[in-house]
């Protein structure tokens, strides 16, 4: 019989769920808590600089780890300041348990100090959340949390604990955990319906033009195996959504590059031929798209999902399976494998014929200036550097879209962005939780001088723990994006968008105690991104000054059809 | 088209308002809500009636299922063939004097109402039917009597035959 406080209760909680990196940012309510932390062996608390960046950093380490990411914020605004970042997980469905403080239970209601409903500011927001009401509720509840953030479609999960559940004086007897939670009302399906999959995989193997779109719930749930072992046994050409990159390797003669807004014009043409688009995890969101009423009109769907109410939310499923991409996936293999099933060789010989034409207009072709370096130039000269292997955080506009053309991964869990919510701010964090997760690997950062200064802060992180990664600003002195929309749909008119005011970026990181490299001309662009990756235990600033007005192309055109594109400035 | 959906969730804290505020974020209307816990006292049972097509009661249901403390969701047409449903409704009236007490006392008789309050210048009436019928009941009082103020519960309904929320 172990007896303990609440807030030895958080710390051996999280210690017996595995967790070793913790994220957090101190304050009033969860002091009891960070003293009970100076006892733990086992658990590493990294201290951001604000709890946005500690949230997103939890966040990155769970996409680039699959573990759930976990964080500690005071009360207030503590709390609130980790709002984007929920959201941020929320819509990207990353799982993450996110612990507040809270003033004392008598205090609730009374709008004492740093007092926040902070369960009801993020009910939009989160899978689940709970407000302790004693000590013995925090182990049982930091379980429940876990399990939900883990399982299902993953999600964040908060707890919100009151300065009276840890008070050191009041001790319980700590509840040991007792093999897997189970909860009455939740229990995700995983396995697909056997009925459905056999239709399924009949329906793949009759189509003479499928395609395979693979999402985020692809990466969620580990299927790289399964959906490559599909395309091959069938011969199908494979688009990726934002979130699924990496899941099918990139440069693979199969791989038509990503779909939608910012997609390339083979994917889109593809899907637009399409006469069965075979849908694993992804959730159809408007990106995507493009306008519904003219999407795949010529392709029945068959639309994997864990999630029920992400099919036919917006396309229409001819035919839904609900569950674990990865399971799902593994019974249509043995359903090809029972009835025999193997490619339609000629079918697929015509519609590869007719994809190589797509492909021929080499969409993402650009134009070089000796004098002055295209943003595209900077993502490739890194994909070169670092053979193309390492995890890329992003943060958000045309960098983002620019590194989901250009940089080819691979591999999943290693291109960390926020798709869903579009969070500015989040890329810096984010790679310093992957770091965090995954010493060995090269961790960069692709982000822009707007996004950057959004959470410029964790600079000083990185120096406290030697966090070496490698950050390339895309700087193009505008927030890029936002000027491709207003020169392309506001009669040219700039409108706030311009950052004439920028720091001095090198000054910058050598007043964090960083290294800093700036990059004027092309022809300095490869000496310096190999000087950056060279310096394996630095933290390396690299400013390039790219063009103002380069545009991220292709882009479907508003309201039409996934193959009605902008391919050139023209 | 109104449509009542029955759910049965787990009496935990906010749980409720997770069921409410899942209509507002996503856009669906809610007419009406009853909620009280059930025979087994760790669940609740909220009856909501809604206004909508099939798809978005369907996108609906779906929704509230992905709320942890959800055990089942179910939904039906607002019709009396599917569903027994019955509405609470009290109304203050003005009764002054004899002829117009005798009056409202007929009415109820009609109707099958009762008078549960009586001030000498008021009373309560008391109306449990369908809403449609709560709805005739009270445009007759309103002709008959100047109404005070009036109080409905909302829909409490339950499917017929062997269709049942708990599994």
């Amino acid at each position: 019989m172990t007896m303990m406080s609440g807030a030895q209760m958080v710390v051996r909680t999280l210690e017996d769920l595995g967790v070793e990196s913790l994220f957090g940012y101190p304050g009033g309510a969860v002091l009891d808590i960070y003293d009970a932390l100076l006892e733990s062996k086992k658990i590493k608390h990294i201290l951001g600089r604000h709890e946005q960046g500690v949230a997103h950093a939890a966040d990155g380490y769970a996409r680039a780890t699959g573990k759930v990411g976990v964080c500690l914020v005071t009360s207030g605004p503590g709390a609130t300041n980790t709002v984007t970042s929920i959201a941020t997980a929320y819509m990207d469905s990353i799982p993450m348990v996110i612990l507040t403080g809270q003033v004392g239970t008598p205090l609730i209601g009374s709008d004492a100090f740093q007092e926040v409903d902070t369960v009801g500011i993020t009910r939009p927001i989160v899978k689940h959340s709970y407000l302790c009401q004693c000590a013995l509720d925090i182990p049982k509840y930091i379980r429940q949390a876990f399990y939900l953030a883990s399982t299902g479609r993953p999600g964040p999960v908060v707890v919100d604990i009151p300065k009276d559940c840890v008070r050191p004086s009041m001790r319980f007897e700590y509840p040991e955990p007792e093999g897997e939670v189970k909860m009455r009302a939740y229990n995700p399906t995983t396995q697909g319906h056997k009925g459905q999959v056999k239709r399924a995989a009949r329906m793949i193997a009759e189509a003479s033009h499928p395609i395979m779109l693979v999402g985020g719930g692809a990466q969620l749930s580990g299927a790289k195996d399964e959906v490559r072992a599909i395309a091959k046994r069938f011969n199908i050409p494979v688009t990726s959504t934002l979130m699924g990159l990496g899941v099918y390797p990139s440069t693979d003669r199969q791989f038509l590059g990503m779909l939608g807004m910012h997609g390339t014009y083979e994917a889109n043409n593809a899907m637009d031929k399409a006469d069965l688009v075979f849908a694993v995890g992804c959730r159809f969101d408007d990106r995507v798209t493009n306008n519904l009423a003219k999407f795949c009109p010529a392709a029945k769907i068959v639309h994997i999902d864990i999630d029920p109410a992400s099919i036919s939310k917006t396309v229409n499923a001819d035919l839904p399976i609900v569950g674990d991409a990865k399971i799902v996936l593994n019974q249509f293999i043995d359903a090809f494998n029972e009835f025999d099933l193997k490619e339609n060789t000629e079918a697929m010989k015509s519609w590869w014929t007719e994809i190589e034409k797509f492909r021929h207009i080499d969409c993402l072709n650009y134009r070089h200036d000796e004098n002055m370096i295209q943003p595209q130039e900077i993502i490739e000269s890194v994909y070169r550097t670092t053979d193309g292997k390492a995890i890329i955080a992003t943060d958000v506009g045309q960098h983002q879209m620019f590194t989901a053309l250009y940089y080819k991964f691979d591999e999943p869990r290693h291109f960390l962005t926020s798709g869903g919510l579009g969070t500015m701010g989040y890329g810096f964090p984010a790679a310093i939780g992957a770091k965090i997760g995954c010493p060995d690997a090269q961790v960069c950062l692709f982000t822009g001088d707007g996004s950057f200064q959004m959470n410029i802060q964790e600079l000083s992180t990185c120096l406290e723990y030697g966090i070496p990664v490698k950050i390339f600003i895309l700087d193009n002195h505008t927030l890029g994006m936002v000027r491709q929309w207003q020169r392309m749909f506001y009669k040219g008119h700039i409108s706030s968008t311009n950052l004439n005011s920028n720091p001095d970026f090198i000054a910058l990181a050598k007043a964090y105690g960083h290294e800093g490299i700036r990059v004027e001309k092309p022809s300095e662009l490869d000496d310096a991104v190999k000087k950056a990756i060279s310096m394996k235990d630095k933290l390396v600033i690299v400013d390039i000054l790219c063009n103002t007005d380069a545009k991220v192309l292709p882009m479907q055109q508003s309201g039409g059809s996934m193959s009605d594109m902008f391919l050139s400035e023209e | 088209m109104r449509q009542i959906i029955s759910i049965l969730l787990e009496n935990e804290v906010g749980a409720l308002s997770r069921v409410v505020g899942l209509f507002s974020q996503r856009g669906y209307s809610i007419e009406n809500i009853t909620a009280a816990p059930t025979e087994d006292a760790a669940l609740s049972r909220i009856t909501i009636l809604t206004d909508g097509d099939e798809a978005i009661v369907e996108r609906i249901t779906k929704q509230l299922h992905k709320l942890v403390n959800v055990i089942k969701v179910s939904s039906k047409q607002d019709d009396s063939s599917n569903i027994v449903s019955r509405e609470i409704l009290f109304v203050k009236v003005q009764a002054i004097g004899h002829t117009q007490r005798e009056e409202i006392k007929t009415l109820c008789d009609i109707f099958k109402a009762q008078i549960v309050d009586i001030t000498p210048e008021l009373y309560i009436l008391q109306y449990v039917d369908t809403s449609f019928e709560v709805d005739r009941f009270l445009k007759a009082v309103k002709e008959q009597a100047e109404v005070v103020e009036t109080v409905r519960s909302g829909v409490c309904g339950i499917f017929r035959g062997e269709q049942s929320l708990h599994s």
